[in-house]
């Protein structure tokens, strides 16, 4: 079980494990986004090569 | 088994504040997600069809985040099983770490995103594949199967089984019977594996009620089920030799391989594993284990579900070989 967030240590871990969560979050959305990009470049050029 | 209410919200945790990002990653199960990555893998570089490497990563990826949500799905639903048994109840939810909700919505939605990108990206025949595995996985076998037949993991296996038929279907868009002769090798591996393993933790499954075999049936039963399905198990993979899938590398290696996971399934067969732990045996006057029976037995289905692993890895990793000097082949012959 969570210790109670009653102590000054309990809420400098929660505040630290939130700022991880958060940081984690940011780089999945940024990694997709990313993701999304390069396959749509790649679909597209895939699509563009046969026709040139 | 019913789902009991053995773990309700109440005693799971009031507060998931201190929760590490660490917590939800191990709620997908990432030794599960690291064995999917390599069987996918695996079909994607054995169908030896060109497909852009990007594209490529990308699938094993979506394959491996959608095996990744079956996992949290698993262990929100099973959060009453886990706490109940050693090898479990440190896992994030019946630890308190994560909320079962949490896990449940982690599971949904990874599981929209890996099929949904799967099909823009790749094709949509892999992510019907993709969608059908996670369904099955989570649906199928974690909230039907495993609590109500002996048989769970002989067809809940067929979720763990279907990652290199999705890979192939990523690089080609279809799954020939090639594709689907590396699914039965690791449908068929599933019981022996699992069984072996179950043999020496009877006592755990039976605390949390969850009807493995050697709970319902004992000990004797499981390890002669567990040498029938080695005698089905070995031959097929054989077969992948013959149909142009494994070269003389992936023969060598199944050849030996099967010879000794026999030696070792036999072993087990003769043993008494799983006797000192099985409740149907509580009259030692009738059936009586001694202290090296049980260490030998024990030590037989240790050095079965072992060799398993060990067993598995080798057979892929020698398909994963000659497919990539295949490729390669391939590359130089154009």
């Amino acid at each position: 079980m969570n210790q109670p967030l009653d102590t000054k240590d309990a809420q400098e871990a929660a505040k630290k494990a939130r700022n991880g969560r958060n940081l984690a979050l940011a780089l999945g959305l940024v990694t997709f986004v990313i993701l999304v990009f390069v396959v749509t470049l790649v679909r597209l050029a895939g699509n563009v090569h046969p026709h040139a | 088994m019913s789902k009991t209410a053995a773990m309700t919200p109440d005693t799971v945790s009031d507060t998931t504040e201190t929760a590490r990002w660490q917590d939800y990653f191990q709620l997908m199960k990432p030794r599960v997600m690291s064995l999917v990555v390599f069987t996918g893998l695996t079909g994607l570089l054995a169908a030896r069809a060109p497909i852009h490497p990007v594209l490529g990563a990308i699938a094993v990826l979506c394959i491996a985040v959608g095996a990744g949500a079956s996992g949290a799905l698993n262990m929100w639903y099973d959060a009453d099983i886990d706490q109940q048994m050693r090898r479990t109840r440190g896992r994030p939810v019946p630890a308190g770490k994560v909320k079962g909700e949490e896990a449940a919505t982690l599971g949904v939605v990874l599981s929209l995103l890996s099929v949904m990108f799967l099909g823009f990206a790749i094709n949509w025949f892999a992510a019907g594949l993709l969608a059908f595995t996670i369904v099955f996985y989570a649906v199928v076998y974690t909230m039907w199967l495993k609590r109500w037949t002996a048989q769970n993991i002989v067809i809940g296996g067929l979720a763990g089984a279907l990652p290199p038929a999705i890979g192939w279907a990523a690089a080609t868009g279809s799954a020939p019977l090639n594709a689907w002769l590396m699914v039965a090798i690791i449908f068929f591996w599933t019981p022996p594996h699992f069984w072996a393993l179950s043999l020496y933790v009877t006592t755990d499954y039976a605390k949390a009620g969850v009807p493995m075999l050697p709970v319902v049936k004992g000990a004797r039963e499981t390890r002669k089920q567990i040498l029938i399905y080695s005698l089905i198990f070995t031959p097929i993979c054989l077969i992948p030799a013959f149909t142009g899938l494994g070269g003389p590398l992936y023969l060598a290696v199944a050849a030996l391989g099967d010879l000794v996971f026999l030696v070792l399934a036999w072993r087990v067969f003769v043993s008494k594993a799983g006797d000192a732990a099985d409740p149907r045996l509580a009259d030692r006057a009738l059936y009586d284990v001694s202290e090296d029976e049980k260490a030998a037995g024990a030590k037989a289905a240790r050095n079965l579900f072992a060799f398993s692993i060990l067993y598995l890895f080798a057979l892929f990793a020698a398909l994963l070989g000659e497919a990539v000097v295949g490729l390669q082949a391939l590359e130089l012959l154009k």
